[in-house]
């Protein structure tokens, strides 16, 4: 393991620089982009809904920019994850590379944005008159997740783009689906019991509602909540490195 | 001591319904019974060995299999059967100019192109100078590679394979770009690698530059091998006849 690293750090390293370049192309704010969109985005949010369900919920701002903050850096790592494959089609059908490197080097670029956008989030904790309490390191553990849950995700995506164009489209509406039912811009205390179970299902959810018990009810989840969160990435990453073993070389016929 | 060993390698290439379809039309025609993979052999127990320093002209005509075999031997692909075994680092070359990014700058681009061949960042630093003088591009480190001519990009790729050592190297129809020039440099180097000890292996359409360059040939036809032998001179007369006779 330590051997291949030193082996491809340098080819990584490139990676990533030329995935960095290639987003901000032509972009006069570059970076900029990465912090502005997100902040846009709450702002909106933030107007359109605290008529609806603001009132009620407390510190509503840091509430929204919780479930803002994961869900776009999920989506964003997926989305870019899931053509990191077929955009390099060209190099792997000419070189020997280690085709998850692509895949990697996209979701280094989302995260470095995530960890961007995680520094304002917390400038609005502390303008949101919320405590910093030591429980905050707890939100190290979500944040290690995530990556890897994106990672899992986006080899999966990555995989059936090559053999079916129609994910771009498909994604896109579950996409859509999936934001609605991540309870980012609602509260779920009004549904059943069973109900709010229900949402426990949906692992971006998890990721979500533990930010929120961690910055604004100040309280560790459970341990069963750590491993259900465990599970789920556990799951995703298997499935994700399987079909990369699986397929390694028959991408080749379909690109 | 064998470099490079190609045991009763057969590649089974697939082709067919499955590339350009999407996700209805596959449901669909798997419903209907109307889902075809048109799979053929594009080569077929393909067996030679390479000793350090040999270099190998892969002969035949279009469709005969050869870069199907070079993509074997490089890793790329996987042989359907039979095994490859390879000593040492590889430096394949196949359709050149493809896999640079047009965005990139020429300093970019080399940088890239060499890590994918397997090149730490010290021996780039080391060896950038010298790759951009072989290449002649010094006027055009900082420009985005797109705006090179085709025949600059070629230069730039052999470039970056060649002036670095590798074990086994891998041209495929490289040689054929550029103009007389550099195409004489170009020779002058692959000499320079050949008696160096690097194992080479060389896939063109010119026999002339195979009789030239070549102490071992392989004839490929319709993914048969026809002959593998060191008497380069005898094969290419036979292949030379072969074409005259179509």
């Amino acid at each position: 393991m330590l051997k291949r690293w030193k082996q491809y750090r340098f080819l990584f390293e490139e990676l990533v620089k030329r995935d960095f370049k290639k987003k901000y192309k032509r972009t006069i704010l570059g970076m900029g982009w990465s912090l502005l969109s997100p902040l846009l985005m709450l702002l909106v949010m933030r107007l359109v809904f605290t008529q609806f369900f603001g009132r009620n919920t407390p510190h509503y701002t840091t509430y929204l920019f919780c479930g803002n903050l994961i869900f776009s850096y999920f989506s964003e790592a997926t989305k870019s994850g899931m053509s990191s494959l077929m955009e390099n089609a060209k190099v792997f059908t000419k070189v020997t590379v280690p085709k998850y490197l692509f895949l990697f080097s996209k979701n280094v670029q989302t995260f470095i944005s995530f960890l961007l956008t995680l520094v304002i989030f917390f400038l609005f904790v502390a303008i949101d008159h919320l405590p910093f309490t030591w429980k905050f390191i707890c939100l190290l553990y979500p944040i290690c997740m995530l990556i890897l849950f994106n990672i899992g995700v986006g080899l999966i995506l990555s995989a059936m783009y090559v053999f079916f164009r129609d994910m771009k489209y498909l994604y896109d509406v579950f996409l859509k689906l999936l934001g609605y039912m991540s309870a980012i811009f609602y509260t779920i205390d009004k549904y059943s019991a069973m109900g709010q179970n229900l949402f426990l299902l949906n692992p971006v959810y998890l990721f979500i509602r533990y930010f929120r018990k961690i910055v604004i009810e100040a309280t560790i989840p459970s341990v069963w909540f750590h491993l259900l969160m465990l599970a789920d990435v556990t799951i995703v990453l298997a499935i994700g490195c399987w079909v990369y073993k699986k397929y390694n070389h028959k991408f080749l016929y379909y690109v | 001591m064998s470099i490079l060993e190609v045991h009763d390698v057969s590649i089974r290439y697939m082709t067919g319904d499955f590339k350009e379809i999407g996700l209805k039309e596959y449901v669909m025609r798997k419903l209907k019974g109307e889902y075809h993979v048109n799979e053929f052999w594009a080569d077929r127990h393909i067996t030679f060995t390479l000793k350090k320093g040999d270099m190998l002209g892969i002969i035949g005509t279009n469709g005969a299999g050869k870069s199907t075999l070079l993509k074997a031997v490089s890793g790329i692909m996987e042989p359907t059967k039979g095994h490859v075994r390879r000593q040492g680092n590889i430096a394949a070359l196949l359709e050149l100019a493809s896999g640079f990014d047009g965005d990139l700058t020429v300093r970019e681009n080399t940088y890239l192109r060499g890590a994918m061949l397997g090149y730490t960042r010290r021996f780039m630093d080391e060896m950038y100078g010298k790759i951009i003088e072989f290449a002649e591009l010094q006027d055009f480190q900082d420009r985005p590679f797109k705006q090179l001519s085709s025949g600059m990009k070629s230069r730039l790729a052999f470039s970056i394979a060649s002036l670095v050592q590798p074990d086994i190297l891998i041209l495929d129809e490289v040689l054929s770009v550029g103009d007389g020039a550099f195409r004489r440099k170009s020779e002058a180097k692959m000499r320079e690698i050949i008696n160096g000890g690097a194992t080479t292996i060389l896939v063109s359409h010119s026999v002339q530059q195979v009789r030239d360059l070549c102490t071992k040939v392989l004839w490929l036809h319709k993914g048969e091998q026809k002959i593998f032998s060191k008497d380069v001179q005898g094969v290419c007369d036979q292949y030379e006849e072969f074409l005259g006779e179509k």
